[in-house]
């Protein structure tokens, strides 16, 4: 990794930055049993990492969900619960510089 | 060549327009206002070939020369005072960003209380910016410094913007004869501009990005190298400067009289004319004054600071500004140079020049008439004013040191806290 002059880099880093190891011990689970598809855990994640389409198909991206539980506070129906971290957090990764996309970058 | 009687703004202008900005943008106030009405007017003429954008505020302004700088043109900015302050959140951004942005910051006062005229307070106060700041002693040196800062501001070991500044209406609005040098000449000395890397639809980029705690270090670092790199650039680009246009450009500092001197005067901008004067007179009467002027305030030339002061017993560094609380931020620098050093002299700290109050030949004897070590010795204060709460400004008042207050504090009045 290079650290570039000036901080640039490629667009996209909030993709690259895998902001998931910032949660300390709880993430949601999406239980996917009473799940009314109102779209209240997407709109209340702060981070806008819940995605679903239709009734028990949301989920969390532990990638970058920081385990904050907004999302099962506001369920209506009680369908997500906050548990324990399982196995590893998300490598907290930060690229400014990838020597072969960037080449082309550089104007020197 | 063309020598002409210009006011310092208009041969600041001259100089920018000899550059060739790209886009041109700011927010006016006095007494900055002169240099980028000359430009509005050169570009609106068609005489000059840039874009030139009017904003709603110097942040603005900033920003946009900052968004400008980034699709990899030459641009230019200007301000003064409170301006410069409202500038400042971007010209740590434009610097974090490396960008070589040159501004001009025609020096004024800051408030409370309102004061239009010059000090140095306004571009003092941002000397941890990022910004190279070069002071300038009279209107040659104002627009001089304008070529040398796009030179060394756009050298890829340093990509840092630059700020000249100028003492407002002293030299801002004074009429001296300036030399101009002809296009072809600035264009041996100025090389056009190559981005190490620019913004473009077609292969976009961030720049400045988020820097965890992992990388703010490192960044930070390569700034403080860079600006190191400046002091480097700086000398050689002075060097080259001498060669083109055949002037000297003492673009880090200029010792005057020096060799022998016993005591000597530092300081930065027009008032170093005032302490020459005096030197001059005092040389005539066999005492050994000498005076130094500081070009290049930001980045700090430690090194050569301390040649040009190692054989002086005594240095007065005289400041139109202050760091409150403490001493005239010139003053630490100076010290910091001289601290651990063989036979270091003695170093005076003096304020004076406030809010356009003339920095006379009495103003610069007062200070070498004092004969303790001070640190923000105020000179020039009227022993007849009263001062609510303190009596008379008398400068018998001043501790010698800046020990911190040493007056009884005042019994608390009952019933004002407690209401």
């Amino acid at each position: 990794m290079k650290l570039t002059i000036g901080a640039v880099g490629l667009p996209g880093t909030s993709r690259q930055n895998k902001t998931g190891s910032w949660r300390i011990n709880q993430r949601p689970n999406f239980l996917h049993i009473r799940c009314t598809a109102c779209d209240l855990c997407a709109l209340a994640c702060p981070d806008g990492c819940i995605y679903g389409n239709g009734r028990n198909t949301y989920y969390s991206d532990y990638e970058y969900c920081k385990g904050c539980g907004n999302c099962a506070a506001v369920c209506p129906v009680d369908d997500i619960e906050m548990e324990p971290e399982k196995g590893g957090l998300p490598q907290g990764v930060f690229v400014f510089y990838d020597e072969n996309e960037f080449r082309h970058m550089s104007t020197a | 060549m063309a020598r002409r009687m210009l006011e310092g703004s208009q041969g600041v202008a001259q100089a920018v327009a000899l550059c060739h900005p790209a886009v041109i943008c700011a927010y006016p106030i006095t007494p900055q206002t002169h240099i980028v009405a000359e430009l509005a007017d050169m570009v609106a003429s068609g005489e000059l070939k840039a874009e030139y954008v009017n904003a709603e505020s110097e942040h603005s302004a900033a920003s946009i020369v900052l968004g400008a700088s980034a699709t990899g043109v030459r641009t230019f900015t200007s301000t003064s005072s409170q301006g410069l302050l409202l500038m400042g959140e971007v010209l740590f951004n434009i610097a974090g960003m490396r960008l070589p942005v040159v501004l001009t910051c025609v020096n004024r006062a800051v408030s409370a209380p309102l004061n239009i005229w010059n000090d140095q307070q306004d571009s003092l106060s941002l000397r941890d910016s990022g910004v190279i700041q070069l002071y300038a002693e009279n209107n040659q040196e104002a627009a001089d410094l304008i070529y040398l800062a796009y030179r060394v501001a756009e050298d890829h070991r340093v990509l840092l913007p630059a700020m000249v500044c100028l003492d407002g209406y002293i030299l801002s609005h004074a009429w001296e004869a300036v030399e101009i040098p002809t296009p072809k000449e600035v264009d041996a000395f100025l090389p056009p501009y190559s981005p190490l890397y620019k913004l473009d639809p077609e292969a976009p980029l961030t720049l400045g990005m988020y820097a965890n705690p992992e990388l703010y270090t490192e960044a930070r670092y390569m700034l403080q190298r860079a600006m190191e790199e400046a002091i480097t650039a700086i000398q050689e680009t002075s060097h080259s400067f001498e060669l083109i246009f055949s002037r000297p450009m003492p673009g880090i500092l200029e010792e005057y009289r020096t060799e022998d001197a016993t005591t000597v005067l530092l300081g930065m901008g027009s008032l170093v004319s005032v302490a020459k004067e005096v030197a001059d007179e005092l040389r005539g009467q066999g005492e050994k004054v000498g005076v130094v002027k500081l070009v290049s305030y930001r980045p700090f030339p430690k090194e050569m600071v301390w040649e040009a002061l190692k054989g002086a017993s005594d240095v007065l560094v005289l400041e139109k500004g202050i760091s409150l609380g403490s001493a005239g931020p010139l003053l630490l620098d100076v010290r910091s140079a001289c601290h651990h050093r063989p036979h270091q002299p003695r170093v005076s700290g003096f304020v004076c020049g406030l809010g356009g109050r003339d920095v006379t030949r009495q103003t610069i004897k007062a200070a070498l008439a004092e004969k303790e070590l001070v640190d923000a010795r105020f000179l020039d204060l009227k022993a007849d004013l009263e001062l609510e709460g303190m009596g008379q400004a008398s400068r018998d008042k001043q501790p010698a040191l800046a020990r911190g207050a040493r007056r009884k504090r005042a019994p608390r009045k009952e019933g004002i806290n407690s209401a």
